[in-house]
């Protein structure tokens, strides 16, 4: 009997109803849409990431640190016998690094300069465009960069760097082919060439910087060798992500305040109008927690139709994010975040979706009961005159 | 007859290379013009880039093989910027900044502001006759003076450039152009000294043209307007304390 009346009345309020659930449907809206974005973002990254870098985790040098640059120089050292056997059988591969300098059209850039196994289709840069077929020293590297350097393929590019003894050389590489890829960390200030002819130019035979390899459960320990598992190599995104959910949030708890502010007004005032209908209730045999059970519910009804009106305009909108993605509007690359591709596609799943109708009925139901605490006070006779018992 | 012209073809090289001096005895004379335990000089770096030429004057402080300490006296942006080099490191003090950098490492063959010249070029103050190996390959008259041309092999392992070409005024003892190359023999930097200045007994560059080939540019001139070989330098110039003084 209290949901049809609550229902009865809340309709009965025509209008204002109406905007109350408009504006908590938006809620429901805004807050999904925009964590959509974000768990997609995470996913697109953190496969991309996978794919073209970390694969199931990986082995580094126990002085390679990726943020200082410093420690490059020495990072390198002989791959261990049991990893050996992995890359032999495709299930591992050794990338050496070495610090450089290109000169294009007679401008000197400093990258690092990383070796790869031609053949390895364990992450998925193209590196069989480094097969030398011609007697010329091929590399890769990322369109990003490639713009950055106005270079295109074919075109050569002056390499200068310095063997382990800290000796010169230089020699002219091919631009064999220019990828594209989402993922910063192998295409910034990069350039690619053969793992065995990088061996060869810093005179450091079979040793190598980072070891990648395919089995996520491989977690062998070896001996100046440190094993990185995929929590810690997608720690960064997973953070970097996580700070710009909380930033977002903002704006989405602003919104969530303005309804939470309607609909606590809204209780507030149909407290104050309807003294003598609870007067009469109350007269009629209703006990006073019955009637504050109908005026929360009245409110709560607001956030339960809200979910039917946001899934009238939000479900078909939602939808179509996430087959066309949200276009970014300039070049992602220039952000120099992974994962971001020219558009966003976001990922709702069934967590998020209950998730965020949970958390606003929760915050409903709290906010429509606070103002109903008056009605337990109230005295029938004082509710009959049209009076608030203090 | 036949025998004759046979003995007298055989004796030929023998007769040219017999002209040709030591090259390790010209490298010694080298060092002995360019190397000294402590100098003081004051210089002018014109750096000649592709779209400007810049102009540094700047004093420096040397001590050993491995103690220097430089201060850029002009142009104002630049004034008040210091290096110390200490054994492989590099520390740099920008004074609007009020920071110190260390630079070590690859981060040594940064161009210096911009120049041909890299941190670690700027360093270089070893004895040249302890580290290469010299056989003379020619002569040739360079800037109108005789020069001996010595080709340069690194003795040691652990060297910036495996060979140099350079060539050698066979009076002042002066590299009066160099060239040092990769490994793989390819060409990296030339250097040319254009002018040389008598100081005490010893001749000295007064102008060098520095150039990083790889690199568009018309190189970098450094110009010596002072400079006092067996200076009394005190050692607390070569501390980091010095840099913010």
């Amino acid at each position: 009997m209290i949901f049809r009346l609550a229902m009865k009345n809340i309709l009965g309020a025509g209008l204002r109803t109406w905007l109350n659930i408009f504006i908590l449907s938006l809620s429901y809206f805004v807050i999904i849409a925009l964590q959509g974005l974000y768990v997609g973002w995470q996913d697109d990254a953190s496969r991309e990431m996978k794919n073209w870098d970390f694969a199931g985790g990986q082995y580094w040098q126990e002085t390679y640190d990726p943020y200082d640059p410093f420690t490059l120089e020495e990072s390198h050292a002989t791959i261990p016998e049991d990893l050996q056997k992995l890359i032999a059988n495709g299930e591992a591969i050794s990338i050496l690094f070495s610090p450089a300098t290109i000169y294009t059209d007679g401008r000197m850039r400093n990258i690092v300069l990383k070796g790869i196994e031609p053949s390895q289709n364990l992450i998925e840069l193209p590196t069989n465009f480094l097969t030398d077929s011609d007697g010329e020293i091929n590399c890769i590297i990322g369109s990003g960069f490639a713009d950055n350097l106005n270079i295109k393929e074919g075109d050569y590019i002056v390499l200068r760097w310095r063997d382990k003894n800290g000796t010169y050389d230089a020699c002219d590489l091919k631009v064999a082919h220019i990828f594209s890829t989402t993922v910063i960390t192998v295409e910034s200030n990069q350039v690619w060439i053969s793992l065995s002819i990088l061996q060869e130019m810093l005179g450091l035979p079979n040793e190598g910087t980072i070891i990648t390899v395919k089995d996520e459960k491989y977690k062998k320990e070896f001996f100046s060798w440190q094993h990185k598992d995929l929590d810690f190599l997608l720690l960064d995104l997973t953070k970097m992500i996580k700070a710009k959910t909380i930033g977002s949030s903002i704006m989405y708890m602003l919104m969530l305040f303005l309804a939470m502010l309607a609909i606590f007004d809204t209780q507030v005032l149909s407290i104050f109008r309807r003294r003598k209908e609870m007067g009469t209730m109350m007269a009629l045999g209703m006990t006073r927690l019955k009637i504050i059970q109908l005026f929360t519910l009245e409110g709560v009804l607001h956030a339960v139709l809200a979910i039917l009106m946001g899934a009238v305009y939000g479900i078909p909108l939602l939808s179509h994010f996430e087959k066309v993605g949200m276009k970014i509007g300039m070049d992602a690359k220039e952000w120099g975040l992974s994962g971001l591709d020219d558009a966003l596609y976001p990922v709702y799943g069934w967590k998020l979706v209950f998730g965020t109708i949970v958390l606003v009925l929760i915050i409903v139901t709290i906010v429509s009961f606070l103002p109903t605490r008056k009605i337990a006070k109230l005295k029938p006779t004082d509710a009959l005159r049209g009076k608030m018992t203090k | 007859m036949r025998n004759l012209i046979i003995t007298i073809l055989m004796f030929i090289p023998l007769i040219i290379f017999a002209e040709y001096p030591s090259g390790e005895m010209l490298l010694k004379k080298i060092d002995e013009n360019m190397y000294s335990e402590n100098i003081i000089s004051v210089s002018t770096m014109i750096i000649h880039s592709r779209r400007a030429t810049k102009t540094m004057k700047l004093k420096s402080w040397k001590n050993g093989d491995n103690s220097s300490f430089s201060e850029y006296l002009s142009p104002p942006k630049n004034a008040g910027t210091k290096m110390l080099k200490l054994d492989n490191n590099l520390w740099i003090y920008n004074p609007q900044a009020d920071r110190t950098i260390r630079i070590s490492g690859h981060m040594l063959r940064q161009s210096v502001m911009g120049s041909d010249l890299s941190y670690e070029d700027m360093m270089e103050e070893d004895e040249i006759s302890k580290i290469y190996q010299a056989e003379v390959i020619g002569e040739e008259v360079i800037n109108e003076a005789d020069c001996w041309i010595l080709m340069l092999t690194a003795k040691v392992a652990d060297v910036n450039y495996q060979t140099r070409k350079i060539w050698v005024d066979k009076t002042k003892y002066l590299a009066l152009r160099e060239e040092r190359f990769g490994k793989s023999g390819k060409l990296l930097k030339t250097t040319t000294i254009d002018e040389v200045f008598l100081v005490g007994k010893r001749w000295y560059p007064k102008k060098i043209m520095f150039k990083d080939v790889l690199k568009k540019g018309k190189g970098t001139e450094l110009i010596i307007e002072s400079i006092e070989f067996d200076a009394n330098i005190p050692a607390s110039i070569f501390s980091k304390a010095s840099l913010r003084k």
